[in-house]
């Protein structure tokens, strides 16, 4: 068994005293200031006399000692709203929320004096403790960080980097030792399924493909990320491309395939510029060509920027958009393992599903099995956001509970004001447009593909949105529908016209023009276009309607009856009160009242006036004593 | 002006080219089409169809299926809020009320006449953990209030007025 060397037991090998700084420049950081941070390590390193590089490959002009640097970057680290994060290695120290203001004393009391600077680390919100490290910080904890792991330590630009900590091994060995079969065989024993959301075994979809008699054969990283609240792969691609290129490399020794494409989705800028670079590296190098690994066998990887359709994460939609067509499914079968892209076999996997592939041929399946649960072996990654008061991307072994999750990782859920709020959890929506909703009940059920499917949920792309009680559920079934209703390609009937009719139903029911009668309707039709449509978008796009309407369904009935949405957030139905109990008569509800709705004496509870309100909900934003409610 | 046209074309000649008159690269070549115009002009539609050998209704169709391709002009600014299910469960869509009220947009109407402003939703840029998150060119802008976002439109409005004046 082999295994991966951490980037940084590489790095100090032979250096004493060498000190690296590692700054996240995943999507998250860049945008709260990473670059901005960079730029003032390389100023004030150079003021305090550090000899620094930056690269991977500069290394050896380092012999080590108290003032050496090397200052690298990393992809996503996962913890995004406590970028931008820099890590501080060998101490291993994680800053939270640098800014470039603060590199100064960075510099000068962690690096030169060896002192922590407490401000800057992370303070655990329970206890205020301080976290030195990432293992200290209950985020990172619970998780166990496989796929994942190197995104956050690795430089995504540096080959070099990659080869260094035995990055291509996995691939070498299966193109120079062993054969198409052993390769599928291995991948059978080890029950990896794919991430992109159906759970198919990725070793049976290989040996499908290997089996065709057409000498031409394509592999594709499908990375058309289009599910909202979903970023895994975005994160790999960002953060490990490499690791991706390695497992096409291997999935396509194989099948025998000598092409591969990576469909990359337009939002991506970053993931499109990162992959790009790592193909041409790999090229430089002679992994990637007409000589992979000098067995004068050919494999090339060429990259496609897509161009914003939801749909083109379906696989047949997808082949069809490198092909230069519109992205519509086609009826399958035939599979694309016999019929595929240009009508060549083709194995199209998941980003996530690929970066695995050469983890599992580094470890061996076994060791693999290990991790997970029988029929769910390994780890999935989950992007976890909404409510909760750590978001982020997590990564944890399939089988831990949604308790562990939202509670563990998440922290606990949050109120309006993003306070800890012990009982206001209310649901979690997994798995996107496609998925449906966790709630209460489900809380100590374990996360993998069957148990999720078995109660009508899906893990899906891994979108994990927490929601409290201020959320209402008809509005998110609403939110969905409007996304997967913009999205269908107009082939089926029941899915273009359909999804409109549910779309415009549900709109009835927040608007306050639905009855019991708009229910069944919402039933009969949401049953009608999971049966008639072609492709996954249409068969799931009414599970957030129906997921709903079976769990929530008082919230429904208030709704259609009683003309009231409980958490006040459909803004037709909002009957602004003030809970006299709650109200302090501060008076700041009235000051910012723009019609002058609401009167009442200081220091006792005030009232609104239900003929001049419009429902604006300034006095509820205004309120710090949760006092409106109903609106 | 017959020598604008020309030149017009010779950067769509290149393009094409450059990717071997392959009718399957359609997507790359309009792809990079648009970011020389800003969005897919007819006749350079009808231009790409002729020299790939396609109908014009073909290079229209595809065009118009991806959300990516902008058969309009777009403004200066193209502000993208983004309306994933995490920015939407944290507050996008008083946000967007508020962009399109101050510059007097809506979503028929999305582009300003002066072309400065354009104003879009995106399904998910792939930031949830700093919903809600705002886009204006390749800028991203997290974790942004109601206050934020009009902050970050006004002080555009004001650089744009001050270029106006000078």
């Amino acid at each position: 068994m082999q295994t991966l060397r951490s980037p940084m037991e590489v790095a100090f090998e032979g250096r004493e005293g060498l000190r690296k700084i590692v700054i996240c420049t995943g999507t998250g950081c860049i945008a709260n200031g990473a670059l901005e941070v960079k730029e003032a390590f390389q100023r004030e390193l150079a003021a305090a006399g550090f000899a620094t590089v930056e690269h991977f490959t500069q290394l050896g002009q380092l012999k080590g000692g108290d003032d050496s640097a090397y200052l690298s970057k990393s992809g996503c680290q996962g913890f995004c709203q406590m970028g931008p994060l820099v890590s501080i290695q060998p101490e291993d120290i994680l800053y939270t929320k640098v800014k470039a203001s603060d590199v100064k004393a960075i510099v000068e009391r962690t690096l030169k004096a060896g002192e922590l600077i407490p401000e800057l680390l992370y303070a655990n919100p329970v206890n205020k403790t301080r976290c030195r490290s990432q293992h200290e910080i209950p985020f990172y904890k619970s998780q166990t960080r496989f796929v994942l792991k190197q995104c956050g330590d690795l430089d995504p630009e540096s080959l070099q980097e990659y080869l260094a900590i035995g990055g291509y091994q996995a691939a070498k060995r299966c193109w120079t030792e062993l054969t198409a079969e052993d390769v599928c065989k291995e991948m059978l024993d080890s029950g990896l399924r794919g991430r992109g959301g159906g759970g198919f075994p990725t070793g049976r979809k290989w040996e499908l493909t290997r089996v065709q008699p057409e000498p031409k054969k394509y592999v594709i990283c499908n990375g058309d990320e289009g599910d909202p609240g979903a970023f895994m792969d975005r994160s790999v691609m960002e953060g490990n491309p490499h690791s991706v290129i390695e497992g096409m490399m291997i999935a396509a020794r194989g099948i025998g395939a000598d092409e591969g494409y990576v469909y990359v989705r337009a939002e991506y800028p970053l993931a499109v510029k990162r992959v790009r670079q790592a193909c041409a590296d790999a090229r430089e190098a002679g992994l990637l060509g007409d000589d992979a690994f000098g067995t004068g066998r050919r494999f090339d990887v060429q990259v496609m920027e897509g161009a914003g359709a939801f749909v083109c994460g379906e696989e047949t939609a997808l082949m069809g958009s490198i092909e230069g067509e519109r992205g519509m499914p086609s009826p399958k079968p035939p599979f694309p393992a016999q019929s595929g892209l240009w009508a060549k076999p083709t194995v199209i996997n998941n980003v996530e599903t690929l970066a695995t592939v050469p983890l599992i041929m580094a470890m061996g399946a076994k060791v693999f099995r290990g991790m997970g649960t029988g029929t769910s072996p390994g780890t999935k990654t989950f992007a976890l956001s909404g409510h909760v008061l750590n978001t982020g991307l997590i990564e944890v072994p399939f089988g831990l509970t949604l308790r562990d999750v939202v509670h563990g990782i998440g922290g606990g859920v949050t109120n309006r004001q993003g306070k800890l709020d012990a009982k206001g959890f209310k649901a979690v929506q997994i798995g996107g447009p496609s998925g449906g909703c966790l709630t209460q009940e489900h809380l100590d059920l374990p996360l993998d593909f069957d148990s999720l499917r078995s109660i009508g949920a899906m893990v899906g792309s891994g979108g994990l949105v927490v929601m409290n009680h201020g959320t209402c559920m008809v509005a998110i079934a609403r939110y969905f529908m409007k996304f997967t209703q913009q999205e269908s390609c107009g082939k089926c009937v029941l899915c273009r016209e359909g999804t409109k009719q549910m779309l415009l139903l549900l709109e009835d029911i927040v608007e306050g023009r639905g009855s019991l009668e708009t229910l069944d309707m919402l039933q009969e039709l949401g049953t009608a276009v999971q049966r008639g449509s072609l492709c996954g978008l249409g068969k799931t796009a009414p599970n957030p309607v129906l997921s709903t309407l079976r769990q929530f369904r008082a919230e429904y009935l208030a709704h259609v009856v009683e003309k009231r949405c409980p958490t006040g957030e459909c803004k037709a139905l909002a009957k602004p009160e003030i809970a006299a109990e709650r109200c302090k008569g501060c008076g700041l509800c009235m000051k910012k009242c723009p019609v002058g709705a609401i009167s009442g004496e200081l220091r006792k509870p005030h009232s609104i006036d239900d003929a001049l309100c419009i429902k604006c909900g300034a006095c509820a934003q205004a309120c710090r004593f949760e006092a409106v409610v109903g609106v | 002006m017959p020598t604008v046209q020309l030149r017009k074309f010779e950067k769509v000649c290149d393009i094409i080219d450059r990717h071997g008159r392959q009718a399957a690269k359609l997507i790359p070549i309009l792809q990079e089409v648009q970011e020389e115009y800003r969005y897919l002009p007819e006749e350079v539609m009808t231009f790409v169809a002729m020299s790939l050998g396609l109908s014009p209704a073909k290079v229209f169709g595809v065009a118009s299926f991806y959300a990516h391709f902008a058969l309009q002009p777009k403004g200066k600014y193209v502000i993208r809020l983004c309306d994933g299910t995490a920015c939407h469960v944290k507050g996008s869509e008083p946000i967007l009320g508020a962009l399109y009220e101050r510059l007097g947009l809506s979503p028929q109407r999305a582009t300003s006449d002066d072309l400065l402003f354009t104003i879009e939703t995106v399904s998910c840029l792939g930031a949830c953990g700093l919903a809600p998150v705002l886009l204006v060119n390749d800028k991203v802008y997290g974790q942004v209030s109601v206050q934020q976002a009009l902050g970050i439109v006004d002080e555009l409005v004001k650089k744009e007025g001050a270029h106006a004046d000078a």
